[in-house]
Order: structure tokens, then C-alpha cells, then sequence
């Protein structure tokens, strides 16, 4: 193998999916490199599970949280290319802002490259929103704790479905305000608590409304902020596997997060390619253009390399703390084994 | 070549999470595999052997086979033995289980017990650790395959071959072996192999069954599949001697009359077995977690332990 590539980098050369390989495993020994007398053909096993994977498909649940306004449905409907918001689930814009927070499910199923993904976004109209504000971050963390609770609750069982449903939060963008100043108190509320039960990503949003200088400043300043305030936003430094990840995720952490977005669904023509943007009289915002803003990042970073890191640490950190915890209270046993109709029958 | 809409990534509508397989692949290199194959027979069938040959390695560096009186007094053991192989960056973590005293003693009606007890006690021991509260670095000792090795001496099954299989077929993947078939010519192999089969099928013994290539595989993947099944159960010779066989250095056995090549299909299904274990491997993982740990798991919690 040659060397050791950012994880970055080899996204990006690997986004072109190779021709499925046939299994390399020979039948008949191949006499013109002597090493083949030794293959065995480990390595091929990786091709199995790469077949299975695309076969088999994956869950991915986002959640968005933020203020209403800051762009949040328009930008996950810029992440995935489709309309799967829920602006574009029959919302009206004109609607009244809920009294309370609200949580919004909305699932798809799409599809690329052979591969299918059920898409859930969970939307959260009405946080922040209200004139008292105080505690508006419980029904979201209640959500997110019914989700865990589901999935024990399947995994206790007696008789087992063979992939329980996933309908855990792996990922939960948290939508700043640009003011250029600092987090609002409620931001910081809102992750402290948050930051312990699921992955947050922090966002900026609208960032087309700072110059390049105002932005570095105040990507700063959120970043000494979070740190001053004890917030692990994901990644998180205590969940790096090894050497490779912490460099990769140190650059992001230190330097790229918080990602400052602008998000549009809209179309306009730029040197001949058509681009996704946002006009203004002075000049069209280019969505993925890196000299415009770092929605380019926050997608790759997103979806293209670290999905499935964030579902893992989702099962592996997340779901564990919670399970551990509903152990502990329970006295050390799981939450009791669910019979299934042989037990109601006695009843009649 | 490739198709046209992947030359440029940044195609409109190309989201990229089609480069999920790929984060999974990086993980699972990283992660490395375990796999635990057990294997069972009489003494002086070649397993020993065989495991060597299969993975090229020799997992029994100092061995000492008892003399017959030293067996008589001998229950069945339970032997396992690790070994870490890396091909092209992959890991895999292989523990293979030997049940040496299988078979041997004068009295065989107990000789399963002790197998029985050490394929439900990984299972235990998994039921266990998947139940605690700390679940980060539960290993999988279960065992996922178990070679059965028959004789190439009888005319089929034996009552033993028989009762041990229908005890433990569903408790673990079955993989049926004739050994030592070179001293079988390829007739008697066709007639004994036909024989088995039915007498599996009589008996209701089920033995693992590979799937069939799904229809979108390429047409040499889904010939090697139909080959693969048509073979079973396999018959393989174990060796790794190298003799020097026309011109060139082969794993094999020397004879007065020949040579008898490892690899070379045309004298035994060794590639073939080599061929299902690998290409499978994870399939059998599979079966094991979803259908006899599952198994043993709901009967278990059933029965109302914990």
C-alpha cells in the first residue's frame, strides 16, 4: 500500500465508484508470480462487504435545529440534491410559528450510484422562537432519547428482527446566527445540553451576509467560545481511533468548523455551467464554490466521508451511554424481554 | 468503461453518498476480521493438515500424537489456537478449534458432549457480554463453521457421522469434508459423495447451504457458485510439502506412481474448499449471528435466565 492519504484525499479520489471487481480468487494457480502460491485471498472478503453494503442500503436520520429563518429546510434540500425538507413537504411559509417545539419527521428513500439511502430529516419549527425560551432544547432531547429507547427496546426482544430500524438521530446541525458577534446564550444552552446525547454540528447559516474577514473573526470566536464553554461538537476528540483521524479531524475541528453555509435550490448560469446560487445586484453566490462560502465542505465532510462515523458513533457511543444508564437505573438488568402473542393468548 | 455520469463528481444531482460503501471498507480494514472454525473427526483424517494448508501456515508447530493406549483413557479435548494472517492490508484474527479424542474411544456415546457444551458456551458467553452494560470490545468466539471430516474408508455415514451432525446441525454452520481422497479414484469419489448426500437428505441433517449468486453477479461468479454446489460434500487432500511436479514446485504428496497435486482441481476440491470458506466467509459470520445465536438466545431467554 502506498502512503498514508488524508482521509480527505482519498475521498475524493475514490468518488468515482470502481467497476465492480470480479472475487479474485483463483481456481487454478497462477504460476508467473511465484508470491500466488501463498494467496489465500483475504482481501477479498472487503469486496463482499462492499457488495453487501450497496445491496443492502442504510438509514440516515439528520436533524436540523435553529431559529426559523436561517435557511436550515432550503440548505438540507441543497445537501442532498432533492426536495426533502420540509418546505417542500407541503409547508406554507405564511405558517404561524408553533407555540411550542415542534418535531417534524420526514423520510425518502434516494438513490446513487447502486447504492439506496432512507433519508429521514427532523425538522424542529418553533425552537427559539418563542419570547421565553427557557428549556425550548427538552422536547428535542426527548425525541432523541424516545429514538434510543425504541431501538433498546427491539434489541431485548426474545424474537429479533434481523436488522432492527434505525431511527436513531445520527447527526443534528445546529444553525448560528450570523450576527458576527457571539453565540447567543441560548446556542450555548442548547449544545451543552445537547452536545452529551447526539452528534451537533455546528453551522453557520446565511453566511453570505459577512465579508471574508468578518467571517474568519467570528468562526473564531464561536470556536473559543464552544471550547470556553466545555461543548464537544463532533467530532469529538475523545472518539479518534487513531493517529490518522485525529490529524484529519484536528484540521477540521481547529480550522474548517464551524462551517459558515449559504444554502439554494435555485439554478443561474455562471461561465457556462449551470451552478446552484443565490442573486444579488452585485454578483450571483455560488453555493459550491469554495472562494464563496464552505457549504462544499460541510457536505463532503457530511455525507462523503465521515456518514458513517456518525452513525457509528451514534450506535457505539450515544446509544451505549443510554443504554448503560437505563441498565443502571433498572438495577443492572435490561428493561424486561417482550414476549410476543404467546403470552396474550393465556389471557383470554 | 465507467459510466458517464461518474466522470465528473460534481455532475448537478450528484450528492456522493455513493462513496459510502468505501467509508465502510476503510473502517473494516482498520477493524481487521474474526473468524472461528472448528473442525471434527477421527483421529488420522488429515485435519491438522488440512487447516495448514488452507491458510499456509503451520498452527501445530510442536505436536506429539499419543500412541493408541494413551487414547484409551482419553475424553475429547476442545484445542483452540489463534493466528493473526494479514493479505494486502487485511487483517484476519482466525481461530481454529480442534477436538482431538474425537472418535477414538472404544465407547464413542459421550464423544459430543463436550463439543455441544463448548459451541453453547460462546454463545453464553456472547448472550452475557452483549447483555452487560460495558459493550465496546465484546470478542466473538462463536464458532461460525465446522468442518466435518469423513472417512474415505467407509461406504458413507457412519452412525457417529449421523448422530453428531443431527446434535449439532442446529447449533452451527455444517460443512461436510471427505478426506484424504487420494486414495479414492474419481469414480468412487462420485458414488461416495452421491451416497452421502443421500444419506444427509435421509437422516434430515442440514448442512450449510451456500446462496445462490444473485442475478446481477457476472456470469464467472455465478458458474463458480453452481460449481461449488455441485461439489459438496468436498473431497480434499491436505499437504504442505513442496514436491517438484512437472517442472515447477507444487504443494503435495509424493507416491511411487505420482504425484498428487493440492491445488490442482483436477485431483482434488482443496481450491474449491479454500474458494467457499473465503468467498463466504462473511455470510457464514451471518447465518451464525442470525439464525442459530438467535436460536439459542430466544430459547435461553425463554427459559428465563439471565
Amino acid at each position: 500500500a502506498g502512503p498514508v492519504e488524508s482521509r480527505t484525499e482519498a475521498a475524493m479520489s475514490e468518488l468515482v465508484p470502481e467497476p465492480r471487481q470480479k472475487p479474485v480468487v483463483p481456481m487454478k494457480p497462477m504460476g508467473i508470480n511465484a508470491s500466488l502460491l501463498g494467496y489465500i485471498g483475504i482481501d477479498t472478503i472487503i469486496e463482499q462487504m462492499r457488495k453487501k453494503t450497496m445491496k443492502t442500503g442504510f438509514d440516515f436520520n439528520i436533524m436540523v435545529v435553529g431559529q426559523s429563518g436561517l435557511g436550515k429546510s432550503t440548505l438540507v434540500n441543497t445537501l442532498f440534491k432533492s426536495q426533502v425538507s420540509r418546505k417542500s413537504s407541503g409547508w406554507n411559509r405564511e405558517e404561524k410559528i408553533p407555540k411550542t417545539v415542534e418535531i417534524k419527521a420526514i423520510g425518502h428513500v434516494i438513490e446513487e450510484g447502486g447504492v439506496k439511502m432512507k433519508l429521514t430529516v427532523i425538522d424542529t419549527p418553533g425552537f427559539g422562537d418563542q419570547i421565553n425560551n427557557e428549556n425550548c432544547w427538552e422536547p428535542i432531547e426527548k425525541y432523541i432519547n424516545e429514538q434510543y429507547e425504541k431501538f433498546l427496546k427491539e434489541e431485548v426482544n426474545i424474537a429479533r428482527k434481523k436488522r432492527i430500524p434505525d431511527t436513531r438521530v445520527h447527526c443534528c446541525l445546529y444553525f448560528i446566527s450570523p450576527t458576527g458577534h457571539s453565540l447567543r446564550p441560548l446556542d450555548l444552552e442548547f449544545m451543552k445540553h445537547l452536545s452529551k446525547v447526539v452528534n451537533i454540528i455546528p453551522v453557520i447559516a446565511k453566511a453570505d451576509t459577512m465579508t471574508l474577514e468578518e467571517k474568519t473573526e467570528f468562526k473564531q470566536r464561536v470556536r473559543k467560545e464552544l471550547e470556553v464553554n466545555g461543548i464537544e461538537f463532533y467530532p469529538q476528540k475523545e472518539f479518534d481511533e487513531d493517529l490518522e483521524d485525529k490529524t484529519e479531524n484536528d484540521k477540521i475541528r481547529q480550522e474548517s468548523m464551524p462551517f459558515a453555509v449559504v444554502g439554494s435550490d435555485k439554478e443561474y448560469q455562471v461561465n457556462g455551467k449551470r451552478v446552484l446560487g443565490r442573486k444579488t445586484p452585485w454578483g450571483i453566490i455560488e453555493v459550491e464554490n469554495l472562494t464563496h462560502c464552505e457549504f462544499a465542505l460541510l457536505r463532503d465532510f457530511v455525507i462523503r466521508t465521515h456518514l458513517q462515523d456518525l452513525k457509528e458513533v451514534t450506535h457505539n457511543i450515544h446509544y451505549e451511554t443510554y443504554r448503560a444508564k437505563r441498565l443502571n437505573d433498572n438495577g443492572g438488568l435490561p428493561p424486561m424481554a417482550v414476549e410476543t402473542e404467546e403470552n396474550h393468548e393465556s389471557n383470554l | 468503461q465507467q459510466p458517464a455520469q461518474f466522470t465528473n463528481p460534481e455532475t448537478p444531482g450528484y450528492v456522493g453518498f455513493a462513496n459510502l460503501p468505501n467509508q465502510v471498507h476503510r473502517k473494516s480494514v482498520k477493524k481487521g476480521f474474526e473468524f472461528t472454525l472448528m473442525v471434527v473427526g477421527e483421529s488420522g483424517l488429515g485435519k491438522s493438515t488440512l487447516i495448514n494448508s488452507l491458510f499456509l501456515t503451520d498452527l501445530y508447530p510442536e505436536r506429539i500424537i499419543p500412541g493408541a493406549a494413551d487414547k484409551i483413557e482419553r475424553t475429547v479435548q476442545i484445542e483452540a489456537s489463534t493466528v493473526e494472517i494479514e493479505e494486502r492490508g487485511v487483517k484476519l484474527r482466525l481461530t481454529v478449534v480442534d477436538t482431538p479424542g474425537y472418535g477414538d474411544a472404544i465407547n464413542c456415546r459421550d464423544c459430543f458432549k463436550t463439543i455441544i457444551a463448548y459451541i453453547d458456551e460462546q454463545f453464553e458467553r456472547y448472550l452475557h457480554d452483549e447483555s452487560g452494560l460495558n459493550r465496546r470490545h465484546i470478542i466473538d468466539n462463536r464458532v461460525h463453521c465446522c468442518f466435518y471430516f469423513i472417512s474415505p474408508f467407509g461406504h458413507g455415514l457412519k452412525p457417529l457421522d449421523v448422530e453428531f451432525m443431527k446434535a449439532i446441525h442446529n447449533k452451527v454452520n455444517i460443512v461436510p469434508v471427505i478426506a484424504k481422497a487420494d486414495t479414492l479414484s474419481l469414480k468412487e469419489r462420485e458414488r461416495l459423495k452421491k451416497r452421502i448426500l443421500d444419506e444427509i437428505e435421509e437422516h434430515g441433517i442440514k448442512i450449510y447451504h451456500l446462496p445462490d449468486a444473485e442475478s446481477d453477479e457476472d456470469e464467472d461468479f455465478k458458474e463458480q457458485t453452481r460449481l461449488l454446489k455441485a461439489s459438496i460434500p468436498f473431497c480434499v487432500v491436505g499437504s504442505n510439502q513442496l514436491i517438484e511436479a512437472k517442472g515447477k514446485k507444487v504443494r503435495g504428496r509424493l507416491y511411487p506412481w505420482g504425484v498428487v497435486e493440492v491445488e490442482n482441481p483436477e485431483h482434488n476440491d482443496f481450491l474449491k474448499l479454500r474458494t467457499m470458506l473465503i468467498t463466504h466467509m462473511q455470510d457464514l459470520q451471518e447465518v451464525t449471528q442470525d439464525l442459530h445465536y438467535e436460536n439459542f438466545r430466544s430459547e435461553r431467554l425463554k427459559r428465563g435466565g439471565r
